[in-house]
């Protein structure tokens, strides 16, 4: 940021950022997608669904882009391409040895259809970095309710989800026999990873979504082998990497999702140097 | 080992099996009684998987009738205890076993569980499968940092907790070397009589079983034939099955081997390292 300055006085700080509404916007959504990224990502991590994660955000720019293009707001063409491309690729591959080849095709069309809406889009090209690597700073208080809906919703039908979805992640036969839809769930799940993609896209961008969605779900795995306690960890490693990375970005000049990336980088760094050396010296 | 004279467990008259369209057996008539432990055997992809998948709802019969503890079979069934084929529990899922059994118990369930009474009775569940497994004392380890056999005693446990009638069981021992076979069969085999289980377990060699089989149901060359051991795993018996000339031979300390199956390249009984996608 211009003009603003560090002091160590924190609570002047914290008042000063505070005392600009695109910043309250930033913290606020920050929260609300950092929760839903956190909560979202340790099944995704959990089912090893990185792959979907990444190619959903790729089409979601195929859609962000054909937003523009229109001259609707991006956000609502994140939401239309993750929903059907996450319907599809859900529906295309049960298993998870096939997902990869389906998603692969889903997000090679869509990334063509990107780079149509792109060339069509006759505005600033800021339009296409801000979908790519995030303008938490734009957020508009509009944003911010959106935001709080779309991330209400996927964390209620998490909570709906939740024991059914854990049982298939971790045995997808024995869940089977035991009557849990897990080709339904396959299809709600990759939808519902769509949703939070959508809503994180806004902070960290398109290339940089597996800071919030993957890595925080990678360091909770490695902290906790309990899912209750993995959810809380990867909620405030997110959160934590967001916050901290917009403070940060507000008293430099360079992009606030690149502190995000590295905060969040930083800890599984750490985190796995950390548990490494602690499973080395227990002997089993 | 006597079985007890009760309703069947499983009754299956004119039974056919296989996929849409494509009968990988048929017109099997065959009854297991309670507390049976029954081994399926039967070279790769001669449909015991099949027979399981009948028994657990997942397949519809394509000829025939199959009732399974007095109805016919649906998926869901908390009287079926399951562990299914495959490579096993991914080593590197965060998960710990106790929890992993305790899915065994709610994990159908939507929701996530919430603080009840109720908490206290599944702990105990719980508790009480991992102890019949003999896998308490690293329940509360990470599931990547045991042992194949350890993993495989947990998905014994969580198959146990909903405290089923009926086991199955599908080559749950496919990764386990000969020795660890045997142990755990006889684990099998004395938890499922101290609970009057009745056993089915789908199995690549009879010889790590031959102590604790009561019979023997062999799926083969597109029929399914049950009998004791000495009945069936002979080369009479085999070579109608395959239709083929097929002999057995018993060595001194009573292990059979199956040979005469070259053409198929199958030795069912002796390779114990040949992987099945049966």
């Amino acid at each position: 940021m211009s003009g603003t300055h560090f002091s160590w006085n924190l609570i002047s700080d914290v008042n000063d950022m505070l005392g600009y509404e695109f910043m309250r916007n930033a913290f606020e959504a920050g929260a609300i997608v950092s929760l839903v990224a956190g909560v979202v990502g340790y099944f995704v991590v959990l089912r090893r669904t990185t792959f979907a994660a990444h190619a959903l955000a790729h089409v979601g720019f195929a859609g962000a882009a054909g937003a523009a293009v229109l001259g609707i707001d991006p956000v609502w063409g994140l939401l239309a391409f993750c929903l059907s491309a996450g319907g599809v690729m859900g529906g295309l591959g049960q298993r998870l040895r096939g997902r990869d080849t389906a998603i692969g095709i889903v997000l090679a069309f869509t990334l063509g259809l990107g780079v149509l809406f792109i060339s069509l889009y006759s505005g600033y090209a800021t339009e296409a970095y801000s979908i790519l690597f995030g303008e938490i700073l734009g957020i508009s208080p509009g944003d911010v309710v959106l935001t709080l809906v779309i991330g209400a919703v996927s964390l209620a039908l998490i909570a709906l989800l939740y024991r059914p979805l854990l049982f298939a992640s971790v045995d997808e036969d024995v869940a089977e026999a035991r009557r849990v839809p897990v080709r339904g769930l396959s299809v709600v799940f990759v939808m519902i990873v769509g949703l939070a993609v959508a809503v994180s896209v806004q902070v960290v961008g398109v290339l940089l979504i597996f800071a919030l969605i993957v890595t925080p779900a990678a360091v909770a795995e490695r902290v906790s082998t309990r899912p209750g306690q993995a959810l809380v960890i990867g909620v405030v490693v997110a959160l934590l990497s967001t916050w901290i990375g917009l403070a940060v970005g507000y008293y430099s000049p360079y992009p606030v999702s690149f502190f995000i990336t590295s905060i969040s980088f930083a800890t599984y760094v750490v985190v796995r140097a950390v548990t490494g050396l602690r499973g080395r010296s227990r002997p089993h | 080992m006597s079985t007890q004279h009760s309703t069947p467990v499983v009754e299956a008259h004119g039974l056919a099996g296989g996929y849409r369209g494509s009968p990988i057996w048929c017109n099997a008539d065959f009854t297991i009684a309670s507390g049976e432990f029954v081994g399926v055997l039967g070279p790769n992809g001669a449909g015991k998987s099949t027979l399981v998948k009948l028994l657990l709802g997942l397949l519809t019969p394509l000829a025939g009738n199959l009732l399974v503890l007095g109805s016919r079979p649906y998926r869901g069934s908390p009287e079926i205890g399951y562990v299914p084929q495959g490579r096993g529990l991914d080593p590197e899922i965060a998960l710990r076993g106790i929890d992993l059994v305790g899915l065994g118990v709610d994990g159908h369930r939507w929701g996530f569980r919430l603080p009840t009474p109720r908490n206290g009775e599944r702990a105990v569940r719980v508790a009480r499968a991992l102890d019949s497994v003999g896998a308490t004392d690293y329940a509360d380890r990470r599931v990547g940092q045991l042992s194949g056999g350890e993993r495989q005693r947990l998905l014994l446990a969580q198959a146990l907790v909903s405290e089923p009638s009926l086991l199955l069981l599908d080559e749950p021992f496919a990764n386990l070397d000969v020795r660890h076979q045997a142990t755990m069969s006889q684990l099998v085999a004395d938890v499922a009589r101290a609970r009057g289980i009745t056993v089915l377990l789908v199995a690549h060699d009879v010889n790590p079983l031959r102590r604790v089989l009561d019979r023997v149901c062999y799926v083969a060359g597109g029929g399914v034939a049950i009998g004791t051991p000495d009945e069936i795993v002979t080369g009479p018996v085999l070579s109608r099955l395959y239709g083929a000339p097929v002999e057995v031979l018993t060595d001194s300390r009573g292990r059979r081997f199956v040979v005469g199956l070259e053409e198929e390249a199958a030795h069912p009984h002796n390779d114990e390292h040949t992987h099945s996608y049966g």
